[in-house]
């Protein structure tokens, strides 16, 4: 039994933003802290963080079986081969969507909690049934959004949602960030979308090509000895988790030059 | 509204503002809309029926009035600015619906006016 277990969504409302990344790359991180974790995949319909993690031919069961008790917990869960500490719980099949309640996504949760100390559900976009069974399993989020208008209203409207359930607390991360459009203030900046959904930033991540390269090979960014931004930008995110006071990163001084500096002065706010 | 140096030299040169800061000002007026679930006719519709009742107690310029949805950390308020002419009445004195209409003030009435005017049309069609 662990009580003190913490069970946190990652959730966006919009897709493509960075949800499952997150997870996959979160999961490695807080386990080559020694912390045991699980990532659950709750998005049943289009599931990929088995892609991302790597594990996708290691699937035996899924939470389905575990669910129909055709199967014991330790049986679904597929371990990583690299960080051990690490467990995937895979999403089951998408038919599961028709009869899976959100009790049911209670019961996966509270048996992970009782093995694990941290539990990371990936959960799908959108604001259906599908996140709604995931949302009763949390008891906190972290909410992914990236500076663009449609990422922002859609992350608004599921924060509204966390709200009503109770979760807390509920933590921003932005992805996608591009220095230099928004030191050129063509792209929203970290204090806009932080004022706007009035959320506290966990952690901003910038765009990073090496990300790609690193779900081509099914290798998480954290597990390899990268140290692109995108990198740093996770382990990060994992270690204020934990309660170390990591400082975010400002994408305003990425740049050193004069010509930075004079980008800086124009978009100090006079008034 | 923060402003930059970059903001005054765009006003300045009629510059297309940069597109952060329009980016910023649709997001704010669009979540106003979705947190409150008020779509645009419906407020509109809100603004004209408290015209028509603060219309009834004092004199308001029509023109300079305001209702609008702000957000400030996800609490959405709904401001009305309704500049005053003049009170109708005395204050210790609230019109009750039976009197209101014998002794008021031709220009006070105006409000009421066009909407008997509307209701007339309506009912005539």
């Amino acid at each position: 039994m662990a009580p003190t277990t913490r069970t946190i969504l990652i959730c966006s409302g919009k897709g493509g933003v960075g949800k499952t990344t997150l997870t996959a790359n979160l999961g490695i991180a807080l386990g080559r802290q020694g912390i045991r974790t699980v990532v659950l995949d709750a998005d049943f319909g289009l599931r990929n963080l088995d892609l991302l993690l790597g594990l996708e031919n290691r699937i035996v069961y899924t939470a389905q079986e575990v669910l129909a008790e055709s199967c014991r917990l330790d049986q679904a869960l597929v371990k990583h081969k690299q960080e051990p500490n690490l467990a995937l719980l895979p999403a089951g099949n998408p038919r599961m969507l028709e009869w899976l309640k959100p009790e049911d996504m209670q019961r996966i949760a509270s048996m992970l909690a009782d093995q694990f100390d941290y539990v990371l559900i990936d959960c799908p976009a959108g604001i259906e049934d599908g996140f709604k069974n995931a949302v009763a399993a949390a008891k906190e989020a972290i909410v992914v959004t990236t500076p663009e208008v449609s990422a922002v209203r859609d992350a608004d409207r599921v924060i509204g949602l966390l709200n009503t359930q109770g979760l807390s607390p509920i933590q921003l991360v932005l992805n996608r960030v591009r220095p230099k459009m928004m030191a050129n203030q063509e792209m929203l900046a970290a204090d806009d979308v932080t004022d706007i959904l009035a959320l506290p930033l966990l952690g901003l991540l910038l765009e990073d090509e090496q990300v790609i390269v690193s779900t081509n090979r099914g290798e998480p960014l954290t597990l390899t000895k990268s140290n692109s931004p995108a990198a740093r930008g996770y382990a990060n995110i994992a270690r204020r988790l934990q309660g170390e006071d990591v400082p975010l990163m400002d994408p305003a001084k990425e740049g050193r030059g004069l010509r930075a500096k004079l980008w800086q002065l124009m978009q100090t706010k006079i008034f | 509204m923060a402003m930059t140096l970059r903001d005054i030299l765009n006003k300045l040169l009629g510059r297309q503002p940069a597109s952060a800061t329009t980016a910023r000002e649709r997001l704010q007026l669009v979540l106003a809309h979705d947190r409150s679930d008020l779509s645009p006719e419906l407020l509109e519709q809100m603004r004209r029926e408290i015209f028509e009742v603060v219309a009834k107690y004092v004199e308001i310029d029509l023109e300079g009035g305001e209702v609008s949805l702000e957000t400030e950390d996800r609490m959405t308020a709904l401001v009305a600015n309704l500049p005053i002419k003049r009170s109708i009445k005395p204050a210790a004195n609230p019109p009750s619906k039976a009197d209101e209409s014998e002794d008021q003030e031709p220009s006070e009435t105006k409000e009421a006016e066009e909407s008997k005017e509307s209701e007339a049309g309506e009912s005539s069609d």
